[in-house]
């Protein structure tokens, strides 16, 4: 809830072409929740973005996009462990269904 | 350096509590505020499990001690509709107890005469607790208050603010409030922590049988639960750990709560094992009792899924500290995980700060330490839940940190998880799961011979508290002891200076040799 709020006030401040949304979610179900969260409107309808659709990007931490723009060695050290623990193509599958289908809304 | 001390015995106790998962449950009390009539509310009743299908339910007979942890590989998940090959109320270290004498031991445990039961139903339980072994005239005669206390007196309680104890729906008892205006101390509160501070004495109880320990003997107590007791001018105030003491008969032992949501245990645990090996105490117990809000905190889910509700039971702990004995195993205390301020909250950050910095410090490698035991959520509460498999998770990660630090190869890692994890049997009570379970699975492990060392992980998130975004943790190993007490060091000095002297005759003796 409290994530939408500030995911909301960033909307407003810098608008949709200067904001990426990154989520560290642990499975793809969840990781998608959110991408349609910021990207089509809160499907549970419980927080700000309820029927708000803002169409933001939003990319898991392990997906290549956003790997290739970390240093590797700070990646390492930081998701090396979970992108070794997490079923990444889940992750990845999930991740872009949801932006195809926020690219077609 | 003094000695490290010792684990010398766990208990772990369940109260299963199905009206109070109804009446008490934060789920179900938010539901009944801002949604009255609704579906998940009528159907609740239809999927509370009974007494004897809680008895038979796997993970709780792992928690009470009567299935070692092991034991839950062989049965098929999910486990809800299994029956468990043992049934008993009685276990090895614990009991799971029935509602209505709960509700008893409530009264038992409640200092300031607010809990009142009905007259009949407080014979009847005063009956059955009277053939509990573990309580004393003095506990029982305690319920001999209630002959005024008719149904139409307790609802006149109710209307003036108290909240009901009910049993299968009908009403047979109440808490009163204990002030007309304090929030603080509101008949919901103190029913909250009379149910914990109960909780605690049953768990309590069960270690003075586990253990033997004399109760005049034990000089402190720590309680780790999640509730806080005070008024509005010391909201958490404490303290738990000497309320519950006096009732379990520790009338030399004074105490005090230590609270870092379900990091609390391992932080009370390294307390009690320094406190005694600094020499300040002898012996200390640890003890937690159990949570009403999170009766039926996933119901929702539960319910949606068509399962029994799960959460259906209060559970507590507690763990006897003593000095070296020379036999039960020891806390090192010197390898010591944790989570600092500055650490960081990426799972990396924070599983190597309580896991592989404290191994590194001591020389040892993730595969060095046969069992780690960090959240023992049970998965069949949590998955439905959509939680996933909480200490599985936590296996995963270490194990992958092990990958990353060479300890083990990635081909290795489901074995990892399976030889140095376990399946979580906790009810999901916040502070219960945290490592706590472990410890009497572990202790007779380690005596047995069949583990020499475990990793015992606390993890706590503080934001509940929106005090701070931060996370916390500590860790601590234990160990077979090797049966270094103090006297077979003094030996040890004697047999050294024998050996130098012999070294001497022989040095000697091939001087004149020569």
């Amino acid at each position: 809830m409290e994530n939408q709020k500030r995911v909301k006030e960033f909307y407003d401040e810098y608008g949709v072409d200067n904001l990426v949304v990154i989520v560290g979610a642990a499975e793809g179900e969840s990781a998608g929740l959110a991408a349609e969260t910021v990207g089509l409107g809160d499907p549970t309808f419980a927080g700000v973005l309820a029927g708000v659709s803002l169409k933001l990007p939003c990319y898991h931490i392990c997906e290549p996009e956003i790997k290739d723009e970390v240093d590797a060695d700070v990646y390492d050290e930081q998701v090396g462990m979970m992108e070794m623990v997490l079923d990444v193509d889940d992750i990845v599958e999930e991740m872009q269904a949801i932006r195809d289908e926020v690219a077609e809304a | 350096m003094s000695e490290y001390a010792v684990i010398k015995g766990a208990s772990y106790t369940l109260a299963y509590t199905p009206d109070m998962i109804i009446q008490d449950g934060a789920t179900q009390v938010t539901e009944r505020i801002v949604n009255p009539e609704s579906e998940y509310l009528k159907k609740l009743p239809e999927h509370i499990r009974s007494y004897e299908d809680v008895l038979s339910y796997a993970p709780n007979q792992v928690y009470i001690g009567n299935m070692k942890p092991q034991d839950l590989d062989e049965i098929e998940f999910p486990w809800y509709d299994k029956k468990a090959p043992v049934n008993g109320r009685w276990g090895k270290c614990g009991e799971i107890m029935p509602q209505d004498e709960f509700y008893g031991l409530m009264q038992i445990s409640d200092a300031f005469d607010l809990v009142e039961l009905e007259a009949g139903f407080a014979a009847s339980v005063k009956e059955k607790l009277a053939k509990h072994e573990l309580f004393t005239e003095k506990h029982i005669a305690v319920l001999d208050k209630n002959a005024k206390f008719t149904e139409e007196a307790l609802q006149a309680v109710v209307d003036d603010g108290g909240c009901g104890l009910y049993s299968d729906g009908k009403l047979v008892g109440a808490v009163k409030k204990a002030h007309d205006v304090d929030v603080n101390l509101s008949a919901h509160v103190m029913l909250e922590n009379i149910a914990n501070k109960a909780t605690s004495v049953l768990s309590l109880l069960h270690l003075i049988k586990a253990t033997g320990i004399n109760p005049d003997e034990v000089d402190y107590v720590i309680d780790c639960g999640e509730e806080a007791c005070g008024d509005m001018n010391q909201r958490g105030g404490g303290n738990f750990a000497k309320a519950a003491a006096e009732v379990a008969g520790f009338m030399n032992a004074t105490g005090s709560d230590v609270r870092s949501f379900c990091a609390a245990p391992a932080h009370a645990l390294l307390s009690a094992a320094s406190l005694v090996k600094a020499g300040t105490f002898k012996n200390v117990v640890v003890t937690a009792g159990g949570c009403t809000a999170k009766l039926g905190m996933n119901g929702k889910s539960h319910v949606d899924k068509g399962l029994p509700i799960l959460e259906d039971v209060l559970a507590g702990f507690s763990v006897l500290i003593s000095e070296n004995n020379g036999t039960d195993p020891i806390i090192r205390t010197d390898i010591v995980g944790k989570h600092n301020v500055g650490t960081g909250s990426s799972p990396q950050a924070v599983i190597s700060s309580l896991v592989t910095d404290a191994l590194d410090r001591a020389g040892l490698k993730i595969t060095d330490v046969d069992k780690f035991a960090a959240e023992m959520q049970n998965p069949d509460i949590t998955k439905p839940a959509g939680a996933g498999d909480v200490p599985e998770a936590n296996y995963k990660m270490i194990g992958a940190l092990g990958v990353k630090k060479g300890d083990l190869e990635r081909k290795e890692l489901p074995e990892f998880i399976v030889k140095h994890g376990m399946k979580g049997w906790a009810p999901t009570q916040g502070h219960i799961p945290s490592g706590a379970p472990y410890l009497g699975p572990c202790r007779e492990m380690i005596v047995n011979g069949d583990i020499s060392r475990a990793m015992i992980i606390g993890k706590g998130s503080l934001f509940l508290g929106r005090l701070t975004n931060l996370f916390d943790g500590v860790s601590f190993v234990i160990e077979a002891n090797k049966g270094e007490s103090t006297e077979t060091s003094a030996v040890s000095e004697e047999e050294v200076r024998g050996m130098i002297a012999n070294a001497m005759k022989d040095f000697a003796a091939s001087l004149l040799a020569e």
